[in-house]
């Protein structure tokens, strides 16, 4: 297996598309979240208290997520762009054990750029809002839900990306699956409807950066859980396609 | 040991039958050549072979075992199949090592089969930019990695120059005589004439001949006897056993040396008579005729 890791990280590490779509990810992050909190600096007169700061330079995610699944879905479509999934699958054959490590890979790095992105959005937030008191607790606990739910999006994506085989197509339905149909749960109607927005994507994962809804029936560990179910059901659905397909 | 044996292969997509209960088997220390016009099925054999796609039927094995079962398949068996399925925007020696490593193939090999095929000085540029020789190199050195017993090559002079053609006969000849087994494909005759010991021929997908390239040519020897002549409609009634073409007579019956006899008793000027060996390619149009025929 770790002859396969090593593999896949020389794969991910020598491609632009990765550098260009962890940079989009950190910069509309940390930008948004900038903006927002320099703008609500300047239009309220009482001192912004870390708990908003903290919110607002993570507005971003939102954003960011979408440049987190794009990376996803490259790490395998961009294989079956190219053809290059042949080669990927006559060095490894056991394609359960490819699809793995490419999701080791790609979590490891994902975590790492999304927590160092996170972290420097926070701070920036908090230098800008200058908030009378940071519980130091908090910036950690923020700077973490962030990293996860950025790491889950970008998965989210590499399963679609193994269930569709095609960049475009996994890039729209990650728009479709993270963006907008969250949005148009919440159209539905009654307690029924409010529970599917609920637990809808990313309106659960979101509860872990800061809650869409104040009033939603999950948590922050429990609504992150929810979507992490979400992701597993596409990668699984992803992994079973792979060994059934021809490639 | 057979390095590979095809056991009742087949294989369909939807409603067409690729590959139809194909058994052969590709012996080391030789180059084989598996031939056969363009859709006979050549490419979708390679892929079972290596595991990519799943025979609809039968079976096939590699050094006598499934390809999915090998532990370090590139140290066994090393395959070029579409030398543009690269990710253009990696550079070549990035390329094979990602490939290296996923087989614990030592990162010095990289440099070596770049050396052996010559794209040493461009190691660091990206493979997008490569010409489709330059492409071509890559995949050999790819296939070259794991130093494997078995090669696979799929149509591997298309698009090449005579240079880059030469280069790659030379080659799976020299890796032949080194006791590998090579298979390669063309839908050339002409082609593997010049490569192959061995030759396996496949139309719509089914085995047409499994034959040494000598045997192949010594059974294509028949030709026929080409005659012009000013008054050729003479000729033809003179031999009678000929086949008249607007420019010429054809005989396959008869010699020249009868023919001529013939025409000189009665006093028949000749522009030509001459014994035309039909070429390889045309003995293996021959072959395949049927197997063209009802296709598309
Ligand atoms: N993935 C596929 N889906 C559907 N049909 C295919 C596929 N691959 C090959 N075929 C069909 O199978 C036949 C054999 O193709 P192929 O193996 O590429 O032939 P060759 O390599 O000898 O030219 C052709 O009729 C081709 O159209
Ligand atoms: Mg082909």
């Amino acid at each position: 297996m770790t002859d396969i890791l090593r593999s896949e990280w020389t794969k991910i590490r020598s491609v632009r598309s990765t550098v260009w779509t962890l940079a989009a990810a950190a910069i509309l992050l940390i930008g948004i979240g900038a903006l927002i909190n320099a703008a609500q600096k300047g239009s309220v007169d009482e001192p912004v208290t870390a708990a908003t700061a903290i919110q607002l330079s993570l507005v971003g995610n939102m954003f960011a997520s979408l440049a987190m699944a794009t990376l996803g879905a490259l790490v395998i479509s961009s294989e079956y762009r190219t053809g290059g999934i042949r080669t990927s699958l006559m060095a490894v054959p056991k394609r359960l054990r490819l699809l793995t490590g490419k999701i080791v890979v790609f979590t490891a790095t994902a975590l790492v750029v999304s927590a160092v992105a996170s972290a420097v959005s926070i701070l920036l937030g908090l230098l800008i809002a200058q908030p009378p008191s940071v519980d130091p607790g908090a910036v950690a606990g923020a700077a973490l839900g962030s990293a996860l739910y950025l790491t889950a999006c970008g998965l989210f994506g590499l399963g679609l990306g193994v269930l569709i085989r095609h960049t475009p197509g996994a890039i729209v339905s990650a728009i479709a699956l993270m963006l907008v149909l969250p949005q148009l749960m919440y159209q539905l109607p009654g307690q029924w409807g409010r529970t599917v927005a609920d637990y809808f994507t990313t309106n659960a994962g979101m509860m872990i950066v800061l809650p869409v809804r104040g009033d939603s029936a999950l948590g922050p560990w429990s609504g992150f859980g929810v979507y992490l179910v979400w992701i597993a059901v596409t990668v699984a659905a992803g992994a079973v396609l792979l060994q059934r397909r021809d490639a | 040991m057979t390095a590979i044996r095809a056991t009742n292969l087949s294989k369909r997509y939807g409603g067409t039958l690729a590959v139809a209960d194909l058994s052969f088997d590709v012996e080391p220390g030789q180059v084989t050549g598996f031939l056969g016009p363009n859709g006979a099925g050549k490419s979708t054999t390679m892929r079972m072979i290596l595991g990519l796609d799943r025979p609809s039927g039968g079976s096939v094995l590699v050094g006598g075992r499934p390809y999915a079962e090998l532990r370090h398949p590139l140290r066994k068996v090393g395959a070029l199949l579409d030398a543009k399925a690269v990710h253009g925007g990696r550079s070549a020696r990035n390329h094979l090592l990602a490939i290296a490593q996923s087989n614990g193939i030592p990162s010095s090999r990289v440099g070596e089969v770049l050396e052996t095929v010559g794209l040493r000085e461009v190691a660091g540029r990206r493979v997008g930019g490569f010409s489709l020789g330059m492409s071509q190199r890559l995949g050999i050195a790819a296939a070259l990695l794991g130093d494997p017993e078995i090669l696979l090559f799929d149509e591997p002079v298309n698009g090449l120059d005579p240079d880059g053609i030469l280069w790659i006969r030379t080659f799976m000849r020299q890796l032949a005589a080194e006791g590998r087994t090579v298979f390669v494909s063309s839908h050339l005759m002409s082609e593997m004439a010049q490569t192959a010991d061995h030759l396996i021929v496949i139309g719509k997908g089914r085995l047409i001949a499994d034959t040494s390239v000598a045997e192949f040519i010594g059974r294509s020897s028949q030709g026929y006897v080409r005659i012009r002549s000013p008054r050729l409609a003479e000729v033809a009634d003179l031999v009678k056993v000929g086949e008249l073409h607007p420019d010429h007579l054809r005989v396959t019956a008869m010699s020249t040396l009868e023919i001529g006899t013939l025409t000189a008793r009665a006093g028949i000027p000749l522009e030509e008579l001459t014994f035309v060996r039909p070429s390889l390619e045309a003995a293996y149009m021959e072959l395949t005729k049927d197997s063209l025929e009802f296709s598309s």
